[in-house]
């Protein structure tokens, strides 16, 4: 399948020249990183954008930078580099975990984890293991920059808070100062190419508070926080996973589509949140490094 | 039409195109390098993959005009000099029937062996998860793999 609409595609160098461009194009601009997502929508004709703009040749947006406890993932930073990354790997391995779910290989040395929350598929990987960390989006127009705390970053089914004249120039994470581990459970059909039809992550700390969030059982990805309330202060046992689960699921709205009933995603998110418990918790206390 | 100009199984090429062709379509229709096939032709099955830069990508996932200054090598590349082991190995364990997803396998194949030369059986199917073959049920492909990192 061929993109049949014509466009112009710039590639600037610097940050300035693709924000006078998105606010001179407004809506009918797309920003071009890995564009595993934004080339299959031009095929189908999802996206027609005038003007397409490739933002590979800005060099700050590659960077993986961790500066006073501070990680900061560039705008065209691939899941393959996050992988690969020594600072990822030692600090944050939560995200290596997650990034080793997202589709095979081919697509990993492409595809952004800034597109990835753009796009805002309610199945984003990405999505809960950035909200269990309280990352800050950062967003860049003319008119300046704006964090966006990534709680308030979902706004629908593939909609988000972004503005059309806006650029998301990264992520910021702050590491913990407490010590911690945290776990990605993903269900998919096959280890390769799939979207997850349940997920959920899971940070765990020393004084027994717990970071829950989970994606694709529900319109947008989010933080269970009526979860985290109630096991705040409790250690992980068999009836506190059986109560906090009840909790779960008035949390949860999944759907049946394609991929998965609502009955088979709600059986699994309730085997996976208890999964991921009794992992975050073995690996808080040394089993394991994420 | 913009002009590009890169680097295509070690020689400097160029080529007009137009920016919505896809780098799989240039290659096949206007380049004439036929290796890299349009399987899906949205980034499911690893039919398309060539190497950008080194690394495997999906061709039909790319626009042409974004491979300007870059790297690009497809089959036609790795076997210049004559076919590289993990083809040999391919040959003599009849690891395909068809053959239509080769070309895509022998790239995620020639990616791992580059960046890991004794991977694990687990190793070889991971880098291969997103290579589909509709004929073999994979085993002689991943045999393949393994035996070529043995001799």
């Amino acid at each position: 399948m061929s993109i049949i609409h014509d466009f112009e595609y710039y590639k600037p160098s610097t940050l300035d020249e693709v924000t006078n461009l998105l606010s001179l194009h407004g809506e009918k601009a797309k920003v071009l990183a890995g564009g595993t997502d934004l080339v299959v929508q031009m095929k189908e004709n999802i996206e027609a954008p005038d003007a397409v703009i490739d933002i590979k040749g800005i060099a700050e947006l590659h960077e993986i930078l961790f500066e006073d406890t501070t990680l900061f993932i560039g705008a065209c930073v691939t899941f393959s580099e996050l992988i690969e990354s020594e600072i990822i790997q030692k600090y944050f391995p939560l995200i290596k975990e997650m990034s080793l779910t997202v589709a095979s290989v081919a697509v990993r040395n492409r595809a952004t984890i800034v597109g990835n929350i753009c796009s805002a598929v309610p199945s984003a990987d990405s999505a809960p293991i950035l909200l269990v960390y309280d990352a800050d989006v950062i967003a860049r127009s003319v008119s300046g920059e704006r964090i966006i705390p990534i709680r308030d970053w979902f706004a629908g089914p593939k909609k988000t808070v972004l503005r059309s004249d806006e650029l998301v120039k990264g992520i910021a994470i702050s590491l913990p100062h407490k010590k911690h581990a945290g776990c990605y459970e993903k269900l998919g059909r096959y280890s390769g190419e799939d979207l997850a039809q349940a997920g959920v992550s899971i940070l765990a700390f020393e004084d027994l508070h717990y970071n829950v969030a989970f994606c694709a059982v529900g319109p947008v990805p989010k933080r269970a926080y009526a979860v985290e309330k109630f096991l705040t202060g409790k250690n992980i046992s068999e009836k506190i996973i059986e109560e906090a689960t009840q909790y779960l699921l008035k949390e949860i709205s999944p759907i049946s589509d394609i991929r998965a009933t609502v009955e088979y995603r709600t059986h699994m998110m309730c085997v996976m949140f208890e999964r991921g418990l009794k992992k975050v918790v073995s690996r808080l206390h040394g089993g394991g490094n994420a | 039409m913009p002009e590009i100009h890169f680097i295509l199984n070690h020689e400097n090429r160029a080529v007009r195109v137009e920016p919505n062709e896809t780098l799989l379509e240039v290659l096949r229709e206007k380049l004439g390098v036929k290796s890299p096939k349009c399987g899906c032709d949205r980034g499911d099955c690893g039919a398309c993959n060539v190497l950008l830069n080194g690394r495997s990508v999906r061709s039909c996932l790319i626009l042409a005009i974004e491979v300007d200054g870059q790297e690009i090598v497809t089959v036609e590349g790795i076997s210049k000099d004559g076919l590289s082991k993990v083809q040999e190995a391919m040959i003599d364990n009849n690891a395909f029937q068809c053959g239509f997803c080769a070309p895509g396998v022998i790239i995620s194949a020639t990616e791992l062996l580059k960046k890991n030369q004794h991977p694990t059986m687990d190793e070889i199917k991971e880098a291969l998860s997103g290579n589909l073959c509709r004929c073999t049920g994979y085993l002689p492909i991943l045999e393949s793999i393994q035996k070529a990192t043995k001799e």
